[in-house]
């Protein structure tokens, strides 16, 4: 499809311009009174955005009839690895300066760093895996299953920003509930789909399952 | 030829009382503006003639203090707009901009309480009660971060001994004003407000205790807590109250808003201690704003003269 040719490299400029306001801010020295603060801060939002954002392209691309909006899902769950990965890497540099020893002890004693750094962990083969190549050699149905951990990512991922923040838990709360949302339609449409391999009845459509999450 | 008689002056015309009384106001920030113009503030701060008025003052007669530390004074720029001051926001970046309106005068402040004889003062008043000095203090927050501030005020004991409290008194609590129309931040119930504070009676008559009007040699800006704060320069930040308007002797502990908030998190005493980890991050560092490496972060802050005040509490528990 045409479209999707000249779309993909715009909106992979797009994923990219958080990363680019943190530069130009770093670079004109407008990252505030405590800039490591605001690049922690930044990175793990937006790891969270983008895995928000890799969730809603099945709903959106069924609801809307529009099945080309699967080409753009890959790059936005790599964006959300990739904003981890920044996020991770702003903390055992900046925050422990390769400390692993600390590190290990905030793993172990912190519980919000306890659960990030699970939702983290659980991203790697997901990005491991994302190309064409594994997903022949796993098969479409094993592959789908594997990667249905983001739902478990992105669940980490909220609840680490609800536990780390000190009194104000609006801007948590804000994500969790879209996050129930786009997890409430998979329920639903597993549900609906349980149902009628029950009871077949003679007016719903045949569903063919495409293999994605 | 017709001369038009002129008419009675039309009730629109005629001043009200409250344009009259902003006149001076207004002609005080357009002496401060011109000025500001001719020293080359920006034309933002000249679009805020009211909050001018109050802020950037300079306050005369401040005298050297004994208990300044000699580390490097964290730039103004930094401690006036990185505030945790969730009356105006829970964004640090928020205050600055969000107090710029605030009214810091006319203020009274009432001492309540176990006290002979309660009463309501003008902040002028307090102000004026001793000579003012200049504190360069180490500020440790809870969170992790640090700056180093030249507050100006003088020792809250002086106020504590004019207030003159009763002998049962053994706490004393201070109360922020709760005016959600000013206070954007108090709308919302992300603390109980009004944040109430509190400290034993002997760590507010310690002399380190400050009663805070200034800083910079200058007025108080109102995000850091104008007209009237204290600063605990051993304790977390949390414990430092802004914009007092009451000042409360008990014969009970109070009941502290963070605490309130989160009990096993934030105690009464939460003097700054490095072996006392916070329950969701460790206390034995800090960032020090504008450094890029941590450094340990240091018993009571540094201010090793507070330890007495301790002598035979577990830390631990009395966290």
């Amino acid at each position: 499809m045409k479209p999707i040719r000249f779309f993909k490299p715009v909106i992979f400029l797009a994923c990219l311009a958080p990363l680019a306001a943190l530069a130009w801010k770093a670079y004109s020295g407008n990252l505030g009174a405590n800039p490591i603060e605001v690049i922690t801060h930044a990175t793990g939002d937006w790891t969270i955005r983008f895995l928000l954002i890799t969730l809603s392209v099945t709903p959106l691309r069924k609801l809307t009839r529009q099945p080309w909006l699967i080409r753009f899902r890959r790059m936005f769950g790599l964006f959300a690895f990739f904003y981890g990965v920044l996020h991770f890497l702003t903390y055992i540099w900046l925050d422990k300066f390769f400390n692993f020893h600390e590190m290990l002890t905030d793993i172990a004693k912190r519980r919000f760093i306890t659960v990030g750094f699970t939702g983290f962990l659980l991203l790697i083969p997901l990005a491991l895996t994302s190309t064409a190549g594994w997903i022949r050699r796993l098969g479409g149905k094993r592959w789908q299953m594997l990667h249905r951990l983001i739902y478990f990512s992105a669940i980490a991922g909220v609840i680490h920003y609800l536990w780390l923040v000190k009194a104000d838990i609006r801007k948590p709360l804000q994500y969790a509930a879209i996050l129930a949302l786009l997890l409430g339609y998979r329920i639903f449409v597993w549900l609906q789909s349980r149902f009628k391999s029950k009871k077949p009845s003679p007016l719903s459509r045949p569903t063919i399952e495409v293999s994605e999450g | 030829m017709l001369i038009k008689k002129p008419a009675d002056i039309p009730p629109s015309d005629i001043t009200s009382k409250d344009l009259y009384l902003n006149r001076r106001k207004f002609l005080a920030g357009a002496a401060i503006a011109g000025t500001a113009a001719a020293t080359g503030i920006g034309l933002r701060e000249l679009a805020f003639p009211s909050s001018l008025v109050e802020a950037n003052a300079k306050i005369d007669g401040i005298q050297k203090s004994s208990f300044n530390t000699t580390e490097k004074i964290t730039p103004l720029k930094d401690v006036s707009n990185y505030n945790n001051y969730y009356e105006f926001s829970t964004d640090k970046y928020g205050p600055a901009g969000l107090a710029k309106d605030f009214k810091t005068r006319p203020w009274t402040v009432k001492i309540d309480g176990l006290v002979k004889k309660k009463q309501e003062l003008d902040v002028e008043t307090i102000i004026k009660m001793a000579a003012p000095e200049e504190r360069i203090y180490r500020h440790r927050c809870v969170e992790g971060w640090s700056i180093v501030v030249p507050w100006v005020g003088f020792s809250l004991s002086e106020l504590i001994k004019k207030a003159d409290p009763l002998g049962q008194a053994k706490f004393v609590e201070f109360t922020t004003i709760y005016d959600p129309r000013q206070m954007p931040g108090q709308k919302l119930p992300v603390l109980d407000w009004p944040y109430v504070e509190g400290l034993r009676m002997d760590e507010a008559m310690h002399p380190l205790c400050l009663l805070c009007f200034g800083m910079y040699g200058e007025v108080l800006p109102n995000q850091d807590g104008a007209p009237l704060r204290i600063v605990v320069p051993w304790k977390y930040g949390f414990k430092s109250a802004k914009a007092i308007v009451k000042i409360s002797f008990a014969e009970k502990q109070p009941v502290n808003t963070w605490n309130k908030a989160a009990p096993n998190e934030y105690g009464f005493y939460s003097n700054v201690n490095p072996t006392v980890d916070h329950p969701r991050w460790s206390q034995a560092k800090e960032r020090r704003l504008g450094e890029f490496f941590k450094r340990p972060t240091l018993m009571f802050n540094g201010y090793d003269q507070v330890a007495s005040l301790y002598n035979g509490m577990d830390l631990r528990k009395n966290f």
